[in-house]
């Protein structure tokens, strides 16, 4: 699918972004275009600022220097695009961060309701289909904390598919589970992939990024190192930075 | 993975359950080792010497008459007679919207129920009660309960909203008919506040406390947490200033300084200014509970939220506040339960509550001497219904699954 990628529009464009806390410099000149239906993995070590880059394009965090267009409106102070570009980008989080006084029909079903105003009916029928399509239909008049890891992490990516978004965020989604919750929640996420969507996946799970990312972006100390399809990083990757945390994470 | 979950396997077991005689629970749980059963004698001896005494006063000696022949004005105060029809007109809408409560959300429990029936067949049969009307009322009140649940019970699930509906109309609705309307000729002329007393008293105080000090406090809460600086000095510097102050003083406060605020020529009655007083006291105090509870939130939560485009009043209303108010309602109950017997402090700026009048009556020429009766059976009824509003936290805490989810 590669080869028509090349001339599809960008969705998201990223242009220099340049982020602080504080004094401390996070991001230092991040530039990236997604185009519509990739699957992109970023990874790199900890505090390489993988999340806060993720967390800018929603902006869950806020960038100071630098350009971000998310599906064809500019990231700015402007509180109602901030709203409107949320609804079309899905975040699924390390902690899964379900809403523990909600059922999972009532947490996947909220922000349809009250953000796109959909009907009740209607609602329900998607709860249905989502839950459906990631394998625990029967869970949905369940509390979160009724629910093993895997499933919950299942439901998070429900309730964010719930809102039809055309992106779909990952922040290390299964760093958080045992190992055997982590294939359910990668089927999941590969079927997602498959299924056209945009996608932007922190992740250290090499088989997933084998099995579907279309390109990688290495980040090490707020910067991108190195980026390129998966054979490329994984066969031949130019950085040594790369080459010494892919044997490290590899190596086990 | 969850296919356990589902399927039904074959050696899928139920757990044990646990029965013992009730010779078996004593001998368990009293007097499994010698110190335990020592204790036990012990502690069984102390409340015997301290409750015989007791107990043979209240039954041999205590003249009780005192509190019948002044029924009355302990629980309404100086209402006019001819008009104590409206307050059981309160009482028999509370029974029965009460009775349907019980009927469309209570399993079991049935015994709360059975003991308000009984206690008030129980009075009404009172040999004093013979000549009353209040004999004839109580009855009432128990068919108008018994009413409410069993319609409660048939209607179930689909009377839910129904039935809170009828909370939020009942409350504005009680002071209406307390207090009557203006026009003169009227069925229910107006009965000025300076005759409310008694329990009637206490008890608006109460829920008057209670219904604004509540929403007040959660905005407050809120100002504190507001990213608007304005917003947030003021929340604080109102919290920080009431709290400072004993509720004695925003009492008497309240009884010269509000006049200052209102317009001229518009003045607000005793009754009013202490409930003012009471709302701005109170609230300050929910703030910070209701405080105590936004801060347990993990930020995660105010993050998904922003993620699913909910804004800001949304996830407020919807992800925030809820979890934030369940996680205190022990000490939202705890204050509002405060409340209500600091409504006895009233006094101090002459109203005539519960205590007011009980202290009033124990001071007439006639009654000289029978303070214990009066005090004693003042604080029954304080704590009865403090009590009720501590069984009814705890049966929200279930109901909400707090610790749970
Ligand atoms: N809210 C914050 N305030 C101050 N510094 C922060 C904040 N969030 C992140 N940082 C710092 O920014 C850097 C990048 O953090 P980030 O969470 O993006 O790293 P990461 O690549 O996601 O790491 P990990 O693999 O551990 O999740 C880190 O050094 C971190 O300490
Ligand atoms: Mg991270």
């Amino acid at each position: 699918m590669s080869e028509n990628q090349e001339n599809r529009e960008p969705i998201i464009i990223c242009d220099e972004v340049h982020k602080w806390y504080g004094n401390f410099h996070a991001l230092r000149g991040v530039s990236m275009e997604v185009r519509k239906g990739e699957v992109i993995v970023i990874f790199g070590p900890s505090g390489s600022g993988k999340s806060t880059f993720i967390r800018t394009l929603n902006r869950l965090e806020e960038h100071q220097r630098g350009r971000i267009v998310v599906d064809g409106i500019e990231l700015s102070h402007d509180i109602r695009n901030i709203e409107a570009i949320r609804s079309e980008v899905g975040m699924v989080f390390q902690q899964f961060n379900l809403f523990p006084h909600l059922t999972v029909a009532q947490n996947i079903m909220l922000a349809p309701l009250w953000v796109r105003k959909w009907r009740k009916d209607k609602a329900e029928q998607i709860v249905v289909q989502l839950l459906e399509r990631v394998g625990i239909p029967e869970q949905a008049h369940k509390y979160p904390g009724q629910l093993s890891g895997g499933q919950q992490q299942r439901v998070a990516i429900a309730r964010a598919l719930a809102m039809q978004p055309k992106i779909m965020l990952f922040d290390e989604p299964t760093s958080a589970l045992d190992p055997e919750m982590i294939k359910e929640v990668l089927d999941v996420m590969v079927g997602l992939a498959k299924s056209g969507m945009t996608m932007l996946v922190v992740t250290h799970e090499m088989g997933f990024a084998r099995a579907v990312a279309d390109r990688m972006f290495f980040f090490d100390q707020g910067q991108i190192v190195e980026s390129g399809t998966p054979e490329e990083i994984f066969k031949s990757p130019k950085e040594d930075r790369t080459k010494l945390f892919l044997s490290q994470i590899l190596s086990h | 993975m969850n296919r356990s979950a589902t399927a039904p396997a074959n050696n899928v077991l139920p757990p044990p359950i646990e029965r013992y005689t009730l010779l078996g629970w004593i001998y368990k749980n009293l007097f499994n080792t010698w110190y335990n059963a020592l204790l036990t004698f012990l502690t069984v001896g102390i409340i015997y010497a301290i409750g015989k005494p007791a107990i043979t006063w209240a039954i041999e000696q205590a003249r009780w008459e005192v509190i019948l022949v002044n029924i009355r004005l302990l629980m309404v105060g100086q209402y006019p007679i001819e008009q104590v029809w409206r307050i059981w007109l309160c009482l028999h809408l509370l029974a029965a919207v009460g009775g349907l409560s019980w009927g469309v959300w209570i399993r079991g429990y049935r015994i709360w129920g059975l003991l308000f029936l009984i206690s008030t067949l129980g009075l009404a049969f009172l040999p004093s009660m013979s000549a009353s009307a209040s004999r004839g009322q109580l009855i009432a009140l128990d068919i108008v309960a018994l009413a409410g649940f069993g319609l409660g019970r048939l209607g179930g699930k689909r009377l839910q909203r129904t039935v809170i509906n009828l909370w939020i109309l009942y409350f504005p609705l009680v002071i209406l008919i307390v207090r009557g309307l203006n026009s003169p000729e009227g069925a229910v002329p107006v009965v000025p506040s300076n005759l409310w007393g008694g329990l009637l008293l206490t008890f608006l105080l109460t829920v008057v406390g209670i219904l604004f000090s509540f929403p007040l406090g959660i905005l407050l809460a809120l100002g504190r947490r507001s990213p608007l600086p304005i917003v947030r000095w003021v929340s604080i510097a109102y919290i920080e200033l009431i709290r400072g102050v004993p509720l004695v003083t925003i009492l008497f406060m309240a009884q010269v300084m509000l006049p200052l605020f209102l317009p001229a020529g518009m003045s607000i009655d005793r009754v009013l200014r202490a409930m003012v007083g009471i709302v701005l006291f109170t609230a300050a105090y929910q703030a910070e509970n209701i405080r105590g509870g936004l801060q347990a939130i993990p930020y995660g939560q105010y993050e998904a939220a922003h993620a699913l485009g909910l804004s800001g009043v949304q996830s407020t209303m919807f992800i925030i506040l809820p979890q934030a108010l369940r996680n205190v309602i022990p000490v939202l109950v705890g204050q509002f339960i405060a409340l209500y017997k600091d409504t006895s402090l009233v006094a101090i700026v002459g109203l005539l509550d519960l205590l007011g009048i009980a202290k009033s009556i124990v001071s007439q020429p006639q009654f000289i001497g029978l303070q214990r009766e009066a005090y004693l059976f003042v604080t029954a009824i304080y704590w009865l219904f403090s009590y009720f509003m501590a069984y009814l936290s705890q049966r929200l805490e279930v109901a909400l699954g707090v610790g749970e989810r």
